[in-house]
């Protein structure tokens, strides 16, 4: 019943920022008195989650209230229903005259120039005839049938394998690298025979970290980066708030990783 | 180049910048004419503001979000968008010349003279209520497009219209709320 009365304020309040409902129609002490009076009710992450709810946008009630008077003091400020009652009041002839008195209307001109006229002959003389453009195909009908999974994985609508099975393989071979050291730097893992494999090993290592299989353990006075792997998925790690940390894996760095290497 | 020689070419640069539309929307901003003038290019302004008055046009600086109470600054400028405007308004019987009936003209005075006297906000059925005690049903719809359309209107997602680039461009705001103000009734 108490959440149900926060949602109706929480309505109302919206119903200002989103519809332009006076502000000063909703009572903010007596909102206020309201909250105060469930807070100690609350339990559930939800039930305190919709009382911070209500309290951000009561903020943003008192925020337009502010405004609204800030307004009221400009000498823009008109009292709306006596301008409605003026604009009902006035005929559309005095009404258009009026406006053309404080309507300055743009000046403006399109125009085309020797270099724009020349660009599209240009672009014009290269364009395809449409025919070509938009080539017809014919349909081919063919008859509904069933299908393999192996056939979708040779059409390359399937992976062989999954994407997670693929990642644990790789969770097993850092394992196995790293053995007894319990750590191994980033490019010994990372760097393979080729850049691009180098490339589809460092984009699998960062789904290791990000999905709680492993970690990075940064040195930066020896400007090292090791990869530490977890005997266990760590997923409450995949869940909290991380850093990302940004690795280079520029083709330079990949040619000296490997010159070093050997 | 003399000093005359130099403001005499510049000027003339700055008119056809502000003059013919390089954009999907008309108008420079202060930085382009920055790039294209220099950094002078807020007195080089002045003096073309001078020549146009004689013509009744004038270069129309619309800030973004609200004008500064006093001198603007630099920054403020180079973030400002520059128009070639009327100075004085038109006598209406010019209007038909303009494309623009007097039904559609009345509709955007009433439109957006509601939108300010609402803090710069109003609902769009609220709007629309008020355009139909003057227009017929079928045209209140077609005019709030063509409003919108041409950037004097802008919509929210909530449904709720606000005053858009063309009418901070083209409408003395305060002009007309108060010429409103001043008619019998």
């Amino acid at each position: 019943m108490s959440s149900e009365r926060i949602q109706r304020v929480i309505e109302l309040c919206r119903s200002v920022e989103e519809r332009g409902v006076d502000p000063f129609s909703v009572d903010v002490d007596d909102i206020i008195a309201t909250l105060q009076k469930y807070f100690h009710e609350w339990e559930s992450p939800e039930e305190l989650a919709l009382d911070a709810e209500a309290v951000q946008y009561l903020a943003s009630v008192i925020q337009n209230q502010g405004d609204w008077v800030k307004h009221r003091s400009t000498s823009l400020y008109t009292d709306p229903f006596l301008l409605e009652e003026k604009i009902k009041r006035l005929d559309k002839e005095e009404l258009a005259a009026l406006f053309m008195k404080a309507w300055n209307p743009i000046i403006e001109q399109e125009q085309l120039t020797i270099n724009s006229l020349a660009e599209a002959m240009k672009y014009w003389n290269e364009l395809a005839p449409i025919d070509e453009r938009w080539q017809k195909f014919g349909s081919m009908q063919v008859e509904a049938g069933a299908t393999t999974r192996e056939e979708l994985v040779r059409l390359k609508i399937l992976a062989e394998t999954t994407f997670l099975e693929e990642l644990e393989t790789f969770w097993k071979e850092l394992q196995q690298k790293v053995g007894e050291d319990e750590k191994i730097l980033y490019w010994d893992f990372v760097g393979g025979d080729t850049y691009q494999e180098t490339l589809n090993r460092a984009y699998m290592t960062s789904f290791l970290v990000t999905y709680g299989y492993a970690t990075l353990e940064l040195v930066p006075l020896e400007e090292e980066v090791f990869i530490v792997p977890f005997k266990e998925v760590r997923s409450e790690l995949a869940e909290a708030r991380t850093v990302s940390v940004p690795i280079s894996v520029s083709h330079e760095e990949w040619t000296n990783w490997k010159e070093n290497r050997q | 180049m003399t000093r005359k020689a130099y403001y005499a070419r510049k000027i003339k640069r700055a008119a056809q910048l502000l003059f013919y539309k390089r954009h999907r929307t008309p108008g420079v901003k202060g930085w382009e004419l920055k790039n294209k003038l220099g950094s002078d290019y807020p007195k080089i302004l002045k003096v073309l503001d001078d020549h146009l008055e004689k013509l009744d046009l004038q270069v129309k600086t619309v800030f973004e979000g609200e004008a500064p109470a006093g001198e603007p600054t630099l920054d403020e400028l180079n973030k400002a968008r520059f128009y070639v405007t009327v100075r004085g308004g038109f006598p209406s019987k010019d209007t038909k010349m303009m494309g623009w009936r007097i039904d559609d003209i009345a509709g955007l005075a009433t439109a957006i003279s509601y939108i300010i006297s609402k803090k710069g906000k109003a609902p769009r059925d609220e709007v629309e209520d008020l355009l139909r005690s003057k227009l017929p049903g079928w045209r209140v719809e077609m005019n709030m497009s063509r409003y919108i359309r041409s950037g004097y209107l802008g919509e929210d997602e909530h449904g709720m219209l606000y005053l858009d680039w063309r009418t901070r461009a083209e409408v003395d705001q305060k002009e007309l709320v108060d010429l409103l103000l001043g008619t019998e009734s």
